[in-house]
């Protein structure tokens, strides 16, 4: 039987949602009652400063971070009560990351790479590598699937990342500064190929940035400040009669 | 579109390239310059009429045929000269956004008002005119790339003036009140 709480969340086609969570590292509080609503198939990006509490927040939706107060919510199912072994199973199977930099084994192949996630969900070899292979030409990386990704630039990188992040078909795709690292044309491009990809996918992405340019890729923005989240509609600027 | 300043200019340019027919200019031009609002007739040959009085084009013996105006201009010294000259002079920096906004955050400071939601409002006009200009260059070709970037990068630069600002609120604050 579907329950109550599914059904509403269903009805209102938020697909992530944070209620009021709280977060501290020792002292310094992260969040202070950040809420946040996610509609399944959108992109958003997340603004702030450094230290806002932006990147912390990614990683409460993505239930690597589990917060002290407050709820969060995916596809209907409240993901901070769950269990260490369903919220891995679910970051495995429904959740893809790209990180500024970091995320690929350099000693293993571009193709080693992007079939990782399908190997880690038990997909058969052959079935896992074709599926990878399949991703190189969508992201321009043609010939390259025996190359090491240790010798890779910057770019060709962050496009593996994205092919690796997005094989497994994930509902939601979790992307941390993913242009941080490179130059204005590249950037564009990585960005460029997020969208396409993830709009032919149908997958929601939820995109931390402080550059509004990267920003401007997406359907909606939110800034966080002091830990909690500004929406714009929820800006009111008085205007005078 | 250019500012209508520019079009005379501009119209200098395309004839630096080589002499050209009226029509062949406005056809450059609106390929070019116009994106999406082409120049009138009246206004390209009014200006090309004003550059030849002022000696900065010649208009040569108009060609028979029908349709419009079939007379050849080419630039003179003088308009090369003065194209050169506008060319190479950096426009003036615009800063009229930052005076603006500048006035309203210091203002709702000094009245009370809350600053940080204007700033945020602004913010938000700019990431959504950065959100058009963004899907302008994703579904354009590289003319609309180079417009884009400009507005872009221009918006981009106001924003974080926005960002500066908001961070230096408080100490804004106190030094309007204390004032």
């Amino acid at each position: 039987m579907t329950s109550p709480n599914l059904l509403a969340q269903r009805s209102r086609g938020f697909l992530v949602q944070a209620k009021d969570i709280c977060l501290s590292f020792g002292n310094t509080r992260a969040l202070t009652g950040a809420s946040l609503s996610v509609t399944s198939g959108e992109i958003l990006a997340v603004m702030g400063p450094s230290g806002s509490g932006k990147s912390t927040l990614l990683h409460c939706l993505a239930g690597i971070f589990t917060p002290e107060r407050g709820e969060v919510w995916f596809d209907g199912e409240r993901l901070d009560t769950l269990s260490d072994s369903r919220r891995t199973e679910l970051r495995r199977t429904a959740f893809g990351f790209v990180f500024q930099f970091g995320q690929l084994v350099p000693e293993l192949t571009v193709a080693d790479n992007i079939a990782l996630p399908l190997l880690l969900n038990r997909a058969g070899r052959k079935a896992a590598y074709a599926r990878a292979n399949a991703w190189l030409p969508r992201l321009e990386l043609d010939g390259l699937g025996g190359r090491r990704t240790g010798e890779l630039s910057g770019g060709q990188a962050q496009r593996v990342a994205l092919a690796r992040a997005l094989v497994a078909k994930p509902k939601v795709l979790f992307a941390d500064e993913p242009t941080g690292s490179l130059d204005t044309l590249t950037g564009e491009l990585v960005m460029d190929l997020l969208v396409s990809l993830a709009r032919e996918e149908g997958t929601t992405v939820i995109l931390v940035t402080h550059d509004a340019r990267v920003a401007a890729y997406a359907d909606r923005e939110v800034m966080v400040r002091d830990g909690k989240v500004i929406n714009r509609a929820e800006i009111q600027v008085e205007v005078s009669p | 579109m250019l500012a209508s300043v520019t079009v005379p200019l501009t119209l200098l340019g395309l004839l630096e390239r080589e002499p050209s027919h009226g029509y062949d200019l406005k056809r450059d031009y609106d390929t070019y310059f116009g994106r999406g609002k082409p120049l009138a007739f009246g206004q390209v040959y009014a200006t090309l009429g004003r550059l030849a009085r002022d000696g900065k084009v010649s208009g040569g013996e108009a060609e028979p045929g029908a349709g419009p105006d079939r007379k050849p201009y080419a630039i003179t010294p003088l308009g090369s000269r003065e194209f050169d000259t506008w060319l190479s002079q950096p426009i003036e920096p615009e800063p009229h956004l930052q005076t603006v906004l500048f006035s309203k955050v210091v203002l709702a400071l000094m009245l009370g008002r809350p600053a940080e939601n204007y700033l945020d409002a602004q913010r938000g006009a700019h990431v959504q005119r950065m959100r058009e200009l963004t899907e302008i260059k994703r579904t354009g070709g590289l003319m609309d790339t180079l417009l884009a970037d400009h507005g872009l990068f221009h918006l981009e630069a106001d924003l974080r003036w926005i960002d500066v600002t908001s961070a230096r609120l408080t100490a804004l604050a106190e030094m309007v009140r204390d004032s």
